[in-house]
């Protein structure tokens, strides 16, 4: 979330889609509520179903699943042509202004630089114009054809109320209802915000599904603004922390690109990912990219990391291609793989395709795992009849089971959806002979590290060279840890040299020993060490910071600044110098939160700027992008600068009506596909029905079916159809249905309701299946199917979260 | 020492009279209407944050006892922590219903093997298990380690064997694994945050 | 700790001794349940088994949302979902959370022939004394709003207490701290009907034209209340429209009252010879029926 759970009780509309908030987030929508009622803010939910968010909303729109693009692109238009954004935020806080380059194209579904066989484009065509300084050109009219806001305009234009109902069978009269709200809050004084989870990343096209809608709140100016944001509504309770923590493949400790094969060489990593300014002033936080990575090599090696060995550079595993979870199931399917840890997390049913999974687990020579409960892929090789057919004696893999502790079991912090990280205790030890997950790390390490000290083997330099000087070797407690995160003083850190007197003995700032108080100290001379710098001023020389517990809140806006530590800088609403114009003053008397007071940033918050960095400087509110502002136009996402509408892989209409021509444009032409896998998309004659996976309120994910008390509210497996589907395919509540897929079948109950409804789109009615994903062979409720086994192993093209929210099935009664 | 009801209704020697007695006014101490103890009163109360959605709602955790020494305490109870500024005292029904998932018959207890080819689990100390998984990794990274790639280039990496690290765990657990796991060159790492 | 000590018992099933009235001054409390807050998630009905150390059986989906089906032993509060059009092709979700409306003039009380298997406290919560519960149902008959389950296991009536143990220390009811959104709200009944009436009034303004506080009055008004979205229309979600207590029940607690006392004590003397040769009726519930033969 760029802002927090309780600002949005500053909102003035509330919008949800790509998500069930009331659904998956029942807390947090408590917040949502109390804007309708304290502020009569207005809530909009748009879904496939009409949901428990729609329940209480004050007007539904549905939506075919996998069309959302369709429908927010179908907004900016409407947007761009009624004239209503946000015209002196747009000018100031985005690339609007910006030219892009003359031979950038979009024809028939591909943007320039399509590589067909690649599945790749080639980006050079997109992006800006720069001038003999570096520095991005600009129109501040805004009318040469080259500039964002006219690429902008002309780019969705073809998205019209009559294509979006088109493509998502949303009535025409619900869609410009939504877009006259959303309107509305392009006025200073008002502002909106955007609740969305899983409904948006879970597609082919899931992060444009995101940057659609944030290029919305952008027009509208509501970024860095009380009640504003583009808010993602995560999933594990510590799913942000884990994130920042950077356990992927592809990024280390606080979203640092991880090295790749092409940097060969430290300075050359280092350089390229240290750019360089695109206007004049920018912050470009990201200059400081060295400090923060040399930190972190120094938390990691300690003594061992020196700038001569480049700070351990070539001890960092390079990373070659994805190794996303998918890649991953991939290479293990392709016999590629020796072993997996699997630390509570229950893959073979949270992941696609499980039949896939299932195989490629069978060819493991060890899998361990690592869980406080019994999870279905820890006995993914036991044979549970239908729910899992499988052959023990003629699976070799070996399997382990390790206790481990739940999270009443284990002190530490975890970090909320709004970045808070807040500290709890301990109630209990794990029962029997569990273990709390760093414990059970810290004895696997201590003994792989005594074996290779002992035997030797492949390059043991980083395992001997680990840092590890916890108290307890075996058993680092969670406040050492914490403060090697948070970051301390090697040496002395001084301030830089003062411009005015430049031969003045530096001042020391942060004494050799000391926690640092934030990631303003951080040098990649190797003084001080720093295990994450976004979490860096969370336990300091005042101490644990996520273990505050005032809730004083002085202004009103929900802001908690001494409850816990948010990162980055306890800072509660990111890009927050974009709630004052670009003279410091707040837009609008009610929306006032940071300001300039004549001398510094100031207000109810912790600015998101150098404090002292007074207007005239203009310094761009974006101040981790190197041009300063947002950006409408994005080189950095792999299927265009633009988001397009591409159907799912497997739609139910089989064309992409705004393409019609183009076959290779029906669905996102930069996606990976798995060969094999293409194969395994079904097709709409075969399988008529378009289906997605969901949650429910009762259930988190495949955990709480072990909890009695959730399996008695929601027992049993089911999926929900229409009254028309049921009705033509003679099922009635509660009987027996089988839903089947091009990569397997389940069985579950039929829920027949009046809140799924067909779709007319492209002259065709399309119906959905909605499929609660909670069940499997292990729980306390009624045993299942695996939802999963029907979902197809395809993801994002790039982020690569699978498709879950958009496939194909057949429904027949059982 | 204080009769029960039926204590006291077979002392009286009079089952129905003694309740109609009642009816009539005469009330033996067994009929006073009292509620149910309030059975928090001395439990001892710990403060922590709901495991499941990113809400991470404040948890109050109640356990039996004090916390002396002769105690073994067991989770009674847990309820919202009303001083949570997002939650204020608020819990969902996977929230509220976490203490059968703490106390569930599915918490697994000891290590265990699942030798190959086998139909069951056997169980297995810590030692034994840490030792039997440690050979296995070194096993695998001794033999597929990569120090340079194809270019010459240095990449020491370790491909073959991949790590799914947990998003309910903390992050201090996070931040050793994924300090563990690059430490040992390895490049398969994710979490649920991808899916 | 009898926090609701016998003086705050304002009223018993099958006593004719007046109970205590000395306790004026305790503010009656109420529940106020704002349905268009109600997002029906089931928190409510998770806590209210987690406090009350209830487990309902497991059951199966029957192609609904609603799990359980229906109040039971274990289960005295669950949402119930209905898929309703009150304007033709607009659909509206309503989700009730049923339970004991803790009456004003509680029916099951009247009903009741235990004496002291149901009490009223000062406060406003109707609590059933489930030791002096002798299953005989009537309890069921007497509700208005068909609330307390019998047990199958020990043949004792149960429902809502109101969570009188937390409401005796000073806390809300588990249900109402519960709730993510604020739909349940927990108050003096003064503060809740002003608060409902201004829900209702918000309600108005959010073109719900016959929002409405449900405080019906047959039953004297009650200490569960809702605010409906569609007050005019009770039934859209199985409420009754004007909830009353049934006349017979009305007949045995008003004009037979002396007769049924007068009958009890003929009851008493038949029973203590019973339990000469047969024992306690604690172990005999079928002598619980014959009491009310008997009168």
């Amino acid at each position: 979330m760029t802002n927090s759970w309780t600002d949005i009780k500053n909102a003035d509309l509330i919008m949800v889609m790509g998500g069930n908030a009331a659904e998956a987030h029942p807390v947090g929508f408590k917040w949502v509520i109390e804007a309708m009622q304290k502020r009569k803010a207005k809530l909009i939910s748009v879904d496939p179903r009409f949901n428990r968010t729609s329940a209480v909303a004050d007007v539904y729109a549905p939506i075919r699943n996998g069309t959302d693009i369709a429908f927010l692109g179908g907004v900016i238009n409407w947007l761009l042509s009624n004239d209503k954004i946000h015209h002196d935020y747009v000018k100031f806080n985005t690339d609007a202004t910006f030219l892009t380059k003359p031979d950038f194209k979009f024809e028939n579904g591909f943007f320039s630089g399509y590589d067909e066989a690649k599945r790749k484009y080639d980006k050079s065509s997109w992006g800006y114009q720069l001038d003999d300084s570096g520095y991005v050109k600009v129109d501040d009219t805004m009318q040469d054809p080259l500039c964002v806001y006219q690429q902008l305009k002309k780019h969705y234009s073809r998205y019209t109320p009559e294509m979006v109902s088109n493509i998502c069978g949303t009535p025409k009269d619900k869609f410009l209802q939504i877009c006259q709200m959303l309107g509305e809050m392009s006025a200073p004084d008002k502002t909106s915000t955007i609740l969305y989870a899983l409904g948006w990343t879970q597609h082919t096209v899931g992060s444009q599904n995101i940057r659609t809608m944030a290029m919305i709140q952008l027009l509208l100016g509501n970024m860095g603004r009380p009640g504003g944001g583009v808010n993602a509504l995560r999933g594990h309770s510590n799913v942000q922390g884990v994130t920042d923590m950077n356990a992927y493949a592809e990024v280390l400790s606080g979203y640092l690109g991880a090295p790749t094969d092409a940097d060969d060489t430290y300075e050359k990593y280092i350089a390229k990912r240290t750019p360089k300014p695109l206007r004049p002033n920018q912050f470009n936080y990201w200059s400081n990219f060295s400090r923060f990575y040399v930190s972190l090599m120094k938390s990691y090696y300690g003594k061992a990391a020196t700038a001569e060995n480049h700070f351990c550079y070539d001890w960092v595993p390079k990373l070659e291609g994805g190794f996303d979870i998918m890649h991953i199931f991939e290479l293990m399917h392709q016999g590629k793989m020796t072993g997996m840890l699997s630390q509570g997390f229950n893959p073979l049913a949270t992941v696609a395709n499980k039949n896939k999974l299932s195989a490629a687990l069978g060819k493991l020579k060890y899998l361990v795992i690592i869980d406080p409960l019994e999870t279905e892929t820890s006995e993914f090789w036991q044979n549970y009849g239908p729910y899992n057919d499988a052959k023990p004696e003629s699976i070799q893999t070996e399997v382990f089971r390790l206790p481990a502790a739940c999270f009443a079991e284990e002190e530490g912090s975890f970090t909320n959806s709004s970045r808070v990280a807040i500290w709890k205790q301990k109630a209990i030890d794990a029962p029997g002979e569990g273990k709390v997950d760093s414990e059970i790390m810290a004895r696997l390490f201590v003994k792989l590290r005594a074996m290779y000290a002992k035997d030797g083997g492949a390059f043991p330099d980083p395992i001997a060279g680990l840092a590890w000087d916890y108290v307890q070797a075996n058993e680092p407690s969670s406040a050492e840890l914490l403060r090697e995160i948070n970051g301390r003083a090697i040496g002395d850190v001084y301030a830089p040299p003062d411009p005015k007197d430049p031969k003045a003995a530096p001042t020391v700032l942060v004494k050799a020993g000391q926690q640092l108080p934030g990631f303003a100290m951080l040098r990649d001379d190797g003084s001080t060490a720093c295990g994450n710098w976004l979490y860096s001023g969370c336990w300091t020389e005042a101490g644990n910071m996520t273990a505050r517990r005032d809730l004083s809140d002085p202004t009103g806006w929900g802001v908690y600044q001494n409850y816990g530590f948010s990162w980055p800088a306890n800072r509660r609403i990111l890009y927050n110098r974009a709630s004052a114009d670009k003279d410091g003053k707040p837009w609008a008397p009610n929306k006032k939160y940071e300001f300039w007071n004549g001398k510094a940033w100031t207000g109810a918050d912790v600015p998101d700027m150098r404090p002292n960095a007074a207007p005239e400087e203009n310094v761009g509110s974006f101040i981790m992008n190197p041009e300063g502002v947002a950006r409408l136009h994005a080189i950095g996402m792999a299927e265009g600068p633009f988001p397009e509408h591409y159907e799912p892989f497997e739609t139910p209409i089989g064309v992409n009506p705004l393409h019609p021509n183009n076959p290779k444009a029906i669905s996102n032409p930069a996606a990976r596909v798995f060969k094999g896998d293409m194969e395994a998309f079904g097709k709409k004659e075969q399988f008529p029905y378009s289906a997605t996976t969901y949650r429910l309120t009762e259930h988190f994910h495949t955990w709480t079916k072990h909890a009695r008390l959730n399996a008695i509210v929601q027992p049993e497996a089911f999926v929900e159809i229409s009254e028309e589907l049921a009705k033509e395919k003679g099922v009635k509540h509660g009987d027996s249905v089988k839903v089947s897929s091009n990569r397997g079948h389940i069985v579950a109950k039929a829920v027949v309701t009046k809140r799924i409804k067909p779709w007319d789109v492209n002259g065709q009615k399309v119906h959905l299946v909605g499929i609660p994903f909670h069940w499997g062979f292990k729980g306390q409720t009624k045993i299942g199917y695996i939802a999963n086994t029907l979902t197809p192993f395809v993801g994002d093209a790039n982020s690569q979260t699978p498709e879950f929210k958009a496939f194909l099935v057949n429904i027949e009664k059982a | 020492m204080q009769m029960n009801r039926r204590e006291f209704l077979r002392a009286s020697g009079a089952g129905l009279v003694g309740s109609s007695f009642v009816a009539l006014g005469f009330s033996p101490t067994a009929a006073h209407a009292e509620t149910r103890n309030y059975k928090l009163a001395r439990t001892t109360e710990t403060r922590s944050t709901c495991p499941y959605c990113s809400v991470s709602c404040g948890m109050l955790v109640y356990t039996l006892g004090d916390r002396a020494k002769n105690v073994k305490p067991a989770i009674v109870h847990v309820e919202g922590d009303p001083d949570n500024p997002v939650s204020r005292g608020s819990l969902c029904p996977k929230g509220a219903g976490v203490l059968d998932m703490i106390n569930s018959p599915a918490r697994i207890k000891y290590p265990a093997v699942r030798e190959p080819g086998s139909k069951e689990w056997k169980r297995i100390s810590w030692d034994e298990a840490l030792d039997r998984i440690a050979k296995h990794m070194k096993a695998d990274r001794d033999a597929n380690f990569v120090t340079k790639n194809a270019a010459g280039v240095t990449v020491n990496r370790w491909p073959t064997t991949s790590f799914l690290i947990c998003s309910s765990s903390s992050n201090e657990s996070s931040y050793l694994s994924v300090k563990v796991a690059r430490g040992l060159g390895m490049i398969g790492i994710d979490t649920q945050a991808r899916v | 700790m009898a926090s609701l000590q016998t003086q705050d018992v304002v009223a018993r099933s099958a006593t004719t001794t007046p109970t205590p009235q000395v306790r004026s001054a305790v503010a009656p409390v109420a529940k106020l349940i704002d349905e268009s807050k109600c997002i029906g998630c089931k928190a409510c009905q998770v806590a209210c088994m987690e406090w009350n150390d209830l487990r309902d059986e497991i059951g199966s989906n029957v192609g609904v949302y609603d799990n359980p089906a229906d109040l039971t032993p274990n289960s005295w509060t669950v949402m119930k979902f209905f898929e309703v059009e009150p304007k033709a092709g607009n659909l509206e979700w309503l989700i009730r959370k049923d339970g004991c409306m803790h009456c004003e003039d509680p029916g099951c009380l009247k009903a009741c022939p235990s004496p002291g298997a149901i009490v009223k406290y000062a406060n406003g919560i109707v609590d059933f004394i489930s030791e002096n519960c002798i299953g005989c149902g009537y309890c069921i008959t007497g509700c208005p709003f068909d609330v307390p389950r019998i047990s199958p296991k020990d043949n004792k009536a149960y429902k809502c207490t109101l969570c009188s143990d937390r409401v005796g220390v000073g806390l809300e009811p588990a249900c109402v701290k519960a709730c993510p959104t604020g739909a349940i709200n927990f108050g003096t009944k003064e503060d809740m009907v002003t608060y409902g009436d201004k829900r209702a009034g918000e309600l108005k303004e959010r073109g719900f034209q016959n929002a409405g506080l449900y405080n019906p009055a047959g039953v004297g008004g009650t200490h569960v209340m809702y605010v409906l979205k569609h007050a005019d229309q009770p039934e859209l979600e199985k409420l009754p429209r004007n909830p009353s207590i049934s006349p017979a029940v009305s007949l045995w607690k008003g004009v037979a009252k002396p007769l049924a006392v007068a009958g009890m004590i003929g009851a008493a003397v038949v029973g203590f010879f019973h339990y000469m040769k047969v024992g306690p009726i604690e172990e005999q519930p079928e002598d619980g029926k014959r009491e009310k033969e008997g009168s």
